[in-house]
């Protein structure tokens, strides 16, 4: 009682030298950032103001979350460090698994039927467009590089140079040759897994944060080739008018061939709408049946061994090359897919959609979502898009600090934090555990920090 | 093909410097098919070295190792293999490798050489029973038809898979493993993630199988148990063993044959009992003079 008694003094001492520290290392670093305001008075003239309330609230808010983590996050964490790195599904969590899934899916089949019935055709637009066909485009990317980073272990910075190449494929083609979009889907799949392959080959020998940066640096080369390569990509300008996707040969307008005429409706932009978000949700759907049962097959093994321990894999004779490369191509194959679905949705595609802060945002969603994991990936596309797009909805706060308030610029502020809490709270994750892609007995559920990262 | 006595691996001038350490010199030797044969020597002797040449993880800087298995007349074909510059020859009736010519896997995947690693390499976020799935890699994935087959759902798939279940089951009852065969291998104790590493090499339907210290950190008991178990994979499966140990009951126990490394030169190749009274093989261990080991013996009491 009495040891425990003084523990608790020490840390007390202790999160209050810790949140000092801090705060003396925040008012360093805030000063000149916050603490004076450079600007120019009536007569142009410059002039220096000062915030110090501004300044000591910041610096003593940090000060604070410093002492709440030392003092109570810290401990906490530490003792949920020790639970045992295996456990068999509780009764409860099963039964909620079983039933989680099909329920997800069906309510993503339904879903815009609800949003055409509570909000109108009107209202529904922005629900299945922005809320509904961005996040699914999202849930496909990320679980394309799941299977780079979170199943081969490769760490993959520049996903989006095959997005972009999916997208041009599909743009150049079917303006150029006016073929039809079912044709090249698959075909703008095959050419993002060319590249993948032939991104693949010069990174073979690179392992972990080299193997990052020459992947970072092929997506700003894919990039800046689109900018400067003007006589075939139109450079900044970008390609404007691509054809939009067809009913399977029916177009949707309003002339007397279109959807609405051909089925007896009323023409309504919110049908091709609805036609996306479907085609999107069957790319995504079937980029995870293809990843849950690779998973279970000797290539989804061979990939998961080689995040493990690649000179183990060498040693039982599996080509190492050959594994990566098909990692890099199934991965950038799914790209491809959702790049010429991009290019078909927006009818127009320009460098500026295929930037940095593309991949970075996709490989958050894999690393939040928990690397390897299906459905964690889902919930975090989820949270990270929808969180995005809930944001523009959020008027009422301009009621409380000012017409001039606009909650989209605090989008990465909140990101930050939301990132920085969550790698907190669960640092490998939202879903941290790994299911055995066999079993004898039973399926045991295998802590991730059993688990490696994998380097390379 | 059991205990006939012919060659199964002829390890042949083999020299490997990095830079201008020679880390091995010029060493020869040979194990016999369906054999027990043990590498032993001081620390630094150069053994994992050779073990890295066998298996493919290094290129030898000069040498030939040479692997042969099914008929033994395809011995005869060696010197024409050397020259025809091709790594190796396969006949219905056998097949005859070069090992210093092909990357490692293909060492593991075409000339069936097995082998574990000092620091114990499994996977260990996946089950015992996926480790020793990822060991039949090549055959399965032949089996999806190079996945495509797989995907689709095929049913030559599920057959194979369950063959390969069924052969990492039975390599995990007689390894004494098939109660954790759902656990996470990284949980596993020392003694059982050792074992489970050999039962892992030993579903690649190895030829030879490479063990590199493989009762180390293991207790008396488990060595033991670890010594009968090496046996019945050289007597029941008539599969050649090659080690490297420093637990003198194993190497005096079970091998048939055992080579001496010191600093890269092979001092002693004979049987058992023959090295362990060799007065060079006392010397380099006690880490003296030849000719000081009696005044040495004297005073530690041997």
């Amino acid at each position: 009682m009495q040891a425990g008694a003084q523990d608790k003094r020490i840390d007390v001492v202790g999160a209050l030298r810790g949140a000092g520290f801090t705060g003396l290392i925040a008012f360093g670093l805030l000063l000149p950032l916050i603490g004076f305001l450079t600007g120019v008075n009536g007569s142009n003239q410059l002039v220096l103001t000062t915030r110090w309330t501004l300044l000591f609230s910041l610096v003593a808010i940090t000060a604070a979350g410093r002492f709440i983590y030392s003092f109570a996050l810290a401990p906490w964490l530490a003792r949920r460090a020790q639970r045992p790195a295996i456990s068999a599904p509780s009764a409860r969590l099963a039964h909620v698994r079983k039933w989680a899934i099909p329920f997800a899916i069906g309510f993503v089949i339904v879903y815009p039927v609800i949003v055409v019935v509570t909000a109108g055709p009107g209202g529904a637009q922005k629900w299945i467009d922005n809320f509904g066909i961005q996040i699914l485009i999202y849930v496909m990317l990320g679980w394309g590089l799941n299977i780079v980073v979170g199943l081969a272990g490769l760490l993959d910075l520049g996903y989006v140079a095959f997005y972009a190449v999916g997208a041009y494929s599909y743009a150049l083609l079917a303006k150029t040759f006016g073929l039809a979009f079912w044709l090249l889907l698959p075909l703008a799949g095959i050419l993002s897994s060319f590249w993948g392959i032939l991104l693949g080959f010069p990174v073979l020998r690179l392992r972990g944060d080299y193997l990052a940066i020459v992947t970072l640096a092929f997506g700003e080369i894919i990039r800046l080739i689109l900018i400067n390569w003007v006589a075939l990509t139109n450079g900044y300008a970008g390609i404007i008018s691509i054809p939009r996707p067809t009913f399977f040969g029916i177009p949707f307008n309003a002339t007397d061939h279109g959807f609405a005429a051909v089925f007896g409706l009323e023409f309504s932009p919110i049908h091709r709408v609805i036609f996306l978000y479907y085609v999107i949700l069957a790319l995504a759907l079937l980029t995870c049946f293809v990843t849950v049962r690779l998973r279970r097959l000797p290539i989804g093994r061979a990939w998961e061994a080689l995040r493990e321990d690649e000179i183990a894999c060498r040693s039982l004779g599996i080509n190492t090359t050959n594994t990566k490369l098909t990692a890099f191509a199934m991965g950038a194959m799914f790209a491809g897919f959702a790049g010429s679905f991009f290019a078909a949705r927006e009818a127009f595609i320009s460098p500026e959609s295929f930037t940095f802060i593309e991949s970075a945002t996709i490989l958050s969603i894999v690393v939040l979502g928990g690397m390897g994991s299906q459905i964690g990936v889902a919930i975090a596309a989820i949270v990270m898009i929808g969180g995005t797009e809930i944001m523009r909805e959020l008027d009422f706060l301009k009621q409380i600090f000012g017409p001039t308030f606009d909650p989209t610029q605090y989008r990465m502020l909140l990101f930050g934090l939301a990132m920085v809490l969550i790698m907190i709270w669960r640092p490998r994750g939202l879903i941290a555990t790994r299911a055995p892609s066999v079993f004898l007995n039973e399926r045991k559920i295998i802590s991730v920090d059993l688990v490696k990262e994998g380097h390379g | 093909m059991a205990r006939d006595g012919s060659t199964v691996l002829r390890v042949e001038h083999l020299t490997m410097r990095f830079g201008g350490i020679v880390a091995v010199n010029d060493l020869s030797f040979e194990v016999k098919r369906g054999s027990i044969a043990a590498l032993i020597g001081p620390n630094g002797a150069g053994k994992t070295t050779v073990f890295n040449c066998i298996t493919g993880f290094y290129k030898p800087t000069e040498g030939r190792l040479a692997l042969q298995r099914g008929d033994p007349a395809l011995w005869n074909a060696l010197e024409d293999l050397t020259d025809s510059g091709q790594r190796g020859r396969v006949r219905p009736d056998g097949a005859l490798f070069l090992l210093e010519r092909m990357p490692d896997y293909l060492v593991a995947q075409q000339a069936r050489v097995a082998r574990t690693f000092q620091n114990i390499r499994l996977f260990p976020g996946m089950t015992v029973l996926e480790n020793l799935l990822v060991a039949q890699h090549n055959r399965l994935m032949l089996a999806s038809g190079y996945t495509f087959l797989g995907v689709l759902g095929f049913p030559s798939y599920a057959s194979a898979e369950r063959a390969a279940l069924d052969k990492a089951r039975s390599w995990l009852d007689r390894f004494g493993l098939i109660e954790r065969a759902d656990d996470p291998a990284g949980i596993l104790p020392y003694g059982a993630q050792r074992r489970l590493e050999v039962a892992r090499a030993m579903c690649t339907d190895p030829v030879l199988l490479c063990l590199d210290e493989p009762a180390a950190g293991l207790n008396p008991r488990e060595s033991a148990e670890l010594n009968e178990l090496l046996l019945v994979i050289r007597d029941e499966y008539a599969i050649s063993i090659l080690l490297i140990e420093h637990d003198m009951s194993v190497v005096m126990n079970i091998s048939d044959h055992v080579v001496v490394l010191d600093y890269g030169v092979k001092i002693a190749d004979g049987a058992p009992d023959a090295v362990r009274n060799d007065s060079k093989v006392i010397a380099a261990y006690l880490g003296v003079a030849d000719e000081d080991v009696a005044k040495v013996e004297a005073e530690v009491g041997l």
